[in-house]
């Protein structure tokens, strides 16, 4: 269908068809891996204060371990991304506004404290009040945390990635919604005390609808740049994770009467969030392989004339 | 202007950097219009900076004309590109007869020849030196931007911020690796190796302002002798990267090349992205508060 638009123009060129750009290090799964982890905390630290605040105990505790458990994963991963590992630490050497990654890191650090914080005080009973403090403070680092990554990539060269940070970023927002559900799905699958789970429940089924309608709109990111979300690899993955993502949405709505629903539900909800993070990945090093996307993201007015031009083919 | 240093002019870099007393800045200009592809500057910079090979000693014939280094990347801080332009009119006759010895008579017509020595531009505005998380790349009092190589810890932010595809991380070393604009040689009051074994001057190194002043007049010739195709490439404060430390006289588009025609350092968007995860961050706070709204049953 949109297949005409992978057609290069006639008047397109390039030094041997090579990249113009490097195609990221990134891999898999380190980088899904990396952001799924850290929405997932990041929201579940919402979840765990909400939790806290309305009364929901089982909830509250289990996201607040969940939450900081989280961040180990995330930062495991992000570390092993690293070429040289042993100096992890040198990502707290400077604070750099100008790098998302250097302000991401400062993210990740003070909610992994809090977070750890709070589900510790949380799992000992000692010193609730600082426990309760750590917890309304991971509320705040939390939202930063699933969102910034969004920044991460968008403010790169790749053209799917720069193009496409607003869908990108809400892309993430709605990830860790269903991640943070997906967390709260599985403890309700085996938790004694199921009513308390409602809100993970609700949560899961919100997210579902946000990251469903965020991977729909990377499909309508204009070409160039939009392409490769829709076809190869990144348009694969894209539409594999769709499919889970509203599969675990609609098993979400039994899982308040059925603990195998809630267990599925979860498992298509993880499986949707981490899929999703993949056809980020795969589109943004698509989009730096091929040469044609950054001449025509640079020259937009022949990209346009080229379009039109595959549509009277 | 946006108010910020993120793109735009920029007077003095090194002065923006902090440096109070600094030497002026210095740059490359490589005009393409002399460079015979002898590849003294990939020699020279490899010799230099002790540079591994990036195959590990074995030849690698890539099929692009005389061009066996394929790209910049860690491992190679000159690139000489070889384009092959057949049937061009301003190319030259004896290709032409060479073509036709073989037999193949197909009336290639002539042949133009581009060669072009390509190598890190040294932004005003880096996107690598911008995204660097820990620092590792820095700019110089020179104006130029290095990787210290203590620092890095090989996160590969700046492989994919770099418009240019520049840096690049070596896999067995674990850190990013670019030209430094010899750094330790500037240090020592000489001029970069790759400018210094150049024998058309294809390559000139000096003060960024006087470099400007010869491409221009360089250009102004190349115009009046009927080269109108020829232009500057990345001369210009006023472009998307505040013009580059390194600069270019080309014969055709930049793509041709391998160039990005029109690049912008990412950054300048920083503020607008912020903003957007901001938004993004009040949007997940409410599904939690709807989640949450309503009693427990």
């Amino acid at each position: 269908m949109t297949e005409q638009l992978q057609v290069p123009p006639a008047d397109f060129q390039s030094y041997y068809g090579r990249p113009i750009l490097k195609v990221a290090r990134w891999k898999e799964p380190h980088l899904p891996a990396y952001l799924f982890f850290g929405e997932m905390s990041g929201a579940l630290a919402l979840v765990g204060a909400a939790a806290h605040a309305t009364g929901r105990r089982s909830l509250a505790r289990t996201a607040r371990l969940a939450s900081a458990l989280g961040t180990y994963a995330g930062g495991a991963f992000l570390a092993a991304e690293l070429g040289r590992p042993e100096r992890f630490l040198n990502m707290l050497r400077v604070a750099k506004p100008t790098s998302p990654m250097s302000m991401g890191s400062w993210i990740l650090a003070g909610h992994s404290g809090l977070a750890s914080a709070a589900a510790a005080a949380d799992i000992t009973g000692l010193l609730p009040g600082l426990g309760a403090m750590a917890g309304a403070g991971s509320a705040l680092t939390g939202p930063l945390l699933a969102t910034y990554p969004g920044v991460l990539l968008g403010n790169t060269a790749v053209p799917a990635w720069h193009e496409a940070h607003r869908e990108i970023t809400l892309l993430f927002a709605g990830g860790a919604m269903t991640a943070a559900g997906a967390a709260g799905l599985a403890a309700s699958a085996i938790s004694a005390d199921r009513a308390d789970f409602d809100a993970a429940w609700k949560l899961a089924m919100i997210g579902a609808v946000v990251e469903s309608a965020a991977g729909y709109g990377l499909e309508t990111v204009p070409p160039p740049a939009g392409e490769v979300y829709r076809s190869g690899e990144g348009g694969r993955a894209l539409r594999m994770a769709r499919a889970l993502t509203i599969g675990g949405g609609v098993a979400a709505l039994a899982a308040r009467r059925s603990r195998v629903a809630a267990a599925v539900s979860a498992g298509l909800l993880a499986g949707g969030g981490f899929c999703a993070k993949m056809a980020v990945l795969r589109a943004g090093k698509a989009s730096a392989a091929d040469p044609r996307y950054v001449v025509e993201s640079q020259r937009p007015a022949e990209a346009e004339l080229s379009e039109a031009g595959a549509l009277f083919r | 202007m946006t108010g910020n240093r993120l793109s735009g002019p920029l007077a003095d870099v090194s002065a923006d950097a902090g440096y109070t007393d600094h030497p002026r800045r210095v740059g490359f200009f490589t005009d393409t219009s002399v460079c015979i592809g002898c590849k003294a500057c990939e020699v020279a910079c490899k010799e230099w900076n002790a540079l591994p090979d990036p195959d590990g000693d074995v030849l690698t014939l890539t099929g692009m004309s005389y061009d066996n280094t394929g790209e910049l990347g860690s491992d190679s801080w000159r690139h000489v590109a070889f384009i092959e332009q057949p049937g061009h009119p301003d190319g030259d006759e004896l290709i032409h007869a060479v073509a036709d010895l073989n037999g193949s008579g197909d009336g290639l017509g002539t042949t133009r020849w581009l060669m072009a020595s390509d190598v890190c531009k040294h932004c005003t505005h880096a996107a690598c030196l911008d995204v660097c998380p820990t620092g590792a790349l820095t700019r110089t009092e020179f104006g130029t931007v290095i990787v210290q190589p203590d620092v890095c810890n090989g996160c590969a932010y700046c492989v994919s911020a770099c418009p240019f595809g520049v840096i690049d991380r070596r896999e067995d070393d674990g850190r990013a690796w670019k030209c430094t604009m010899c750094y330790d040689r500037l240090r020592g009051g000489l001029e970069p190796a790759c400018a210094k074994a150049c024998p058309t001057d294809s390559i000139q190194f000096g003060p960024l302002d006087e470099l400007r002043a010869i491409a221009n007049y360089r250009l102004e010739e190349l115009h009046a002798s009927g080269e109108t195709r020829a232009r500057l490439y990345l001369d210009d404060p006023e472009d998307g990267i505040g013009g580059g430390g390194a600069f270019f006289l080309l014969l055709d588009e930049p793509e041709v090349y391998g160039l990005p025609p029109d690049p912008v350092v990412t950054s300048k968007d920083l503020p607008r992205m912020w903003k957007w995860a901001g938004a993004a961050a009040g949007l997940l706070v409410a599904g939690v508060a709807v989640a949450f709204s309503g009693r427990r049953p």
